[in-house]
């Protein structure tokens, strides 16, 4: 496991009387691309905006590489931040933005004017020394603010939503370029953003974040295929989460039929939920299915066919690119690898944060 | 970039502003015709300059003089007065702001001649301080029909209409603005020089136009707080009208009064492109 660079400790922070967060403890390590994921109101933006100091947390401590920084004001830390609406200024023009950080810190000129030929070169913007920030388009303004930070060459990169205003196009063509980024200057991004799919993307590490309360840290893999509660599961991607009965291990009763899966360990007759993505779900004729169905729903979605089965009492997501009409009567099977058994939610605080969400 | 705004031609449209027009052609044309048609004429109805050119006699350039230094001194108290409290206010939430800003704009309420007066009373040399201060014990205030109280009287009234633009240009910095660059390394006070205070300039812009051109018009304030020995260049116009009956030399030196005003607009209009002066 690589160094860790930033140490979030016993974090809590309101505003106005209401719990934003909640005894965060969260580890960085360097060189990672962390990605704080979750609904607006999370506290994914006020865990960077502690980090970025310009909020500071009412408890807890945060540790940039082995030093407190908690009272730190933001000129002081070592860390750069992309703001959400670029934050670009405006009465100057592109290299007079870039250059902000390196004059107040009395780089020489030969120094600052290499250092602006390298950031544009790096962010595809060539040329654009003299032009205001207004007159370029969001995805170059963006670009822009990313150049003015890393100038800087802070030791992370902190991204508050980045890429909120652009269009999906050029979401996906920034999406590669971060990566890119990325991998060529070789410093830690924690990046905030509430799409799970470019939160899928680019990360090595996913923080899921509800009211507060960190629910799962994971690669991406980890957190799409073996979702730790329902919350994690129904906010990354589509999926089925069933209220289901362990019955020993590896069975599990779903809808009242008896499912094969690979989890053990849960006990006997334990209520459970049951995640099974829709991809998962393999639909086949009647007599073949663990369980059976109609067909209620269809849609054409391009890469593959959006169905709704309604079997025993439940509305099954589908994906599949075989097509089944509506009124068609189908079996269901999954693999027993991809039945996701989780616990239920043990504390009334963590059932109440799931309910909400 | 700017958004192409959409042209009201529609023949509607066009009569909505009938009473408008009718209004700007009467009350604002027809005079400023009239004052240039006297100001280019001498009492036989003959083209000359003389009237505008009888602003470089001594007496009258003077009283210009005197105006632009008071108006420039004023503008300049009140702009250090403004900045300040423009940014408290900006800094302030709603419900505190809106009660400051109401205490702020009460006096504005009331008449401008009356305000004026009010300080005639307070300032005279047995008014309301005088009393005061020899009931204290200290010696009396004599700045009454001195530039500083024509000073006094101009900053009082035109503090508002500095305040105002500025205020309006801060709550406009995006806050983030001010973080990125805290972020980048800048202190507070690199961030408030580098990048809140340039980016309020047409602010202070509008403001210093809204000041100044009433400030160097007026001749209310200067013949109350001022008495009839300190004469700014809107008394010598005022009294060419109102005592001199020579409508030909006031209208001259008006012209030459409104080429300073168009200049200072130009200015403005050069640096205020965002409008901050209308949102008064």
């Amino acid at each position: 496991m690589k160094k860790e660079l930033i140490n979030l400790i016993d974090i809590s922070k309101s505003f106005d009387g209401e719990l934003v967060l909640d005894e965060l403890d969260l580890n960085v390590h360097e060189n990672e691309f962390l990605t704080l994921l979750g609904p607006s109101g999370c506290g994914k933006t006020t865990t960077l905006r502690i980090l970025g100091g310009f909020v500071s947390p009412d408890k807890g401590r945060v540790v940039f590489d082995g030093k407190d920084i908690t009272s730190l004001p933001p000129n002081k830390r070592q860390l750069n931040t992309v703001f959400q609406k670029y934050a670009l200024f405006t009465h100057m023009d592109i290299a007079e933005n870039i250059a902000f950080g390196l004059k107040i810190k009395n780089k020489p000129k030969s120094y600052i004017d290499d250092k602006i030929k390298y950031a544009l070169k790096l962010v595809n913007l060539e040329g654009y020394e003299k032009r205001m920030p207004n007159s370029l388009s969001g995805g170059q303004q963006q670009r822009i603010a990313i150049a003015r930070a890393i100038v800087n060459e802070p030791k992370v990169l902190l991204l508050d939503e980045p890429l909120g205003a652009l269009d999906l196009k050029l979401r996906q063509d920034m999406q590669y370029e971060l990566i890119r980024l990325k991998n060529e200057l070789g410093i830690t991004f924690i990046y905030v953003t509430h799409d799970q799919e470019e939160a899928l993307t680019m990360s090595d590490t996913i923080v899921v974040m509800n009211q507060g309360y960190i629910q799962q840290i994971g690669s991406p893999e980890t957190i799409y295929n073996e979702p730790e509660n329902a919350f994690v599961a129904d906010f990354i991607g589509d999926s089925n989460i069933i209220d289901s009965i362990m019955l020993e291990d590896k069975l599990v009763s779903i809808l009242g039929a008896r499912f094969a899966c690979v989890d053990t360990g849960f006990g006997t007759n334990k209520p459970v939920d049951v995640v099974i993505r829709p991809e998962d779900v393999e639909l086949v004729k009647p007599e073949e299915g663990v369980i059976q169905g109609t067909v209620t729903h269809l849609i054409f979605k391009g890469v593959h066919y959006e169905m709704e089965v309604m079997a025993n009492g439940f509305e099954w997501l589908v994906h599949s690119t075989q097509l089944f009409p509506v009124g068609t009567q189908v079996g269901i099977r999954v693999n027993p690898f991809n039945i996701q058994i989780m616990n239920k939610p043990e504390s009334e605080d963590e059932e109440a944060a799931q309910l909400e969400a | 970039m700017k958004l192409n705004t959409v042209k009201h031609n529609k023949p509607a449209g066009r009569l909505l502003s009938a009473p408008f027009l009718l209004w700007e052609t009467l009350f604002i044309i027809v005079p400023l015709a009239m004052v240039f048609y006297y100001g280019l004429t001498d009492r036989s109805g003959a083209f000359t300059l003389e009237n505008v050119a009888a602003i470089l006699g001594a007496e009258h350039a003077k009283a210009l003089w005197l105006s632009v230094c008071l108006s420039f001194v004023s503008t300049l108290i009140c702009f250090l007065l403004a900045y300040p409290l423009a940014m408290i206010l900006a800094n302030m939430n709603v419900n505190q702001h809106s009660f400051i800003v109401l205490i702020f704009i009460l006096p504005m309420w009331m008449n401008f001649l009356l305000r004026t007066l009010a300080w005639q009373t307070l300032l005279e040399k047995n008014g309301v301080i005088n009393n005061i201060l020899e009931f204290l014990h200290i010696p009396p205030l004599n700045i009454i029909n001195t530039p500083a109280a024509i000073i006094l009287g101009m900053v009082y009234n035109f503090l508002p209409f500095m305040v105002l633009p500025i205020y309006n240009s801060l709550v406009k910095v995006d806050p983030n603005v001010i973080n990125a660059a805290r972020d980048l390394g800048a202190n507070e006070l690199q961030t408030f020089f580098k990048i809140t205070f340039p980016l309020t300039i047409p602010g202070v812009i509008s403001g210093v136009t809204m000041v100044f051109v009433p400030a160097l018009t007026t001749f209310v304030i200067s013949k109350l707080l001022g008495g009839s020995k300190i004469l700014l260049i809107g008394n010598v116009i005022e009294e060419e009208f109102t005592q001199a009956g020579n409508w030909h030399l006031g209208s001259g030196l008006s012209i030459v009064l409104m080429i300073f005003i168009i200049f200072n607009m130009v200015i403005s209009a050069v640096f205020d492109k965002n409008g901050e002066g209308n949102m008064l």
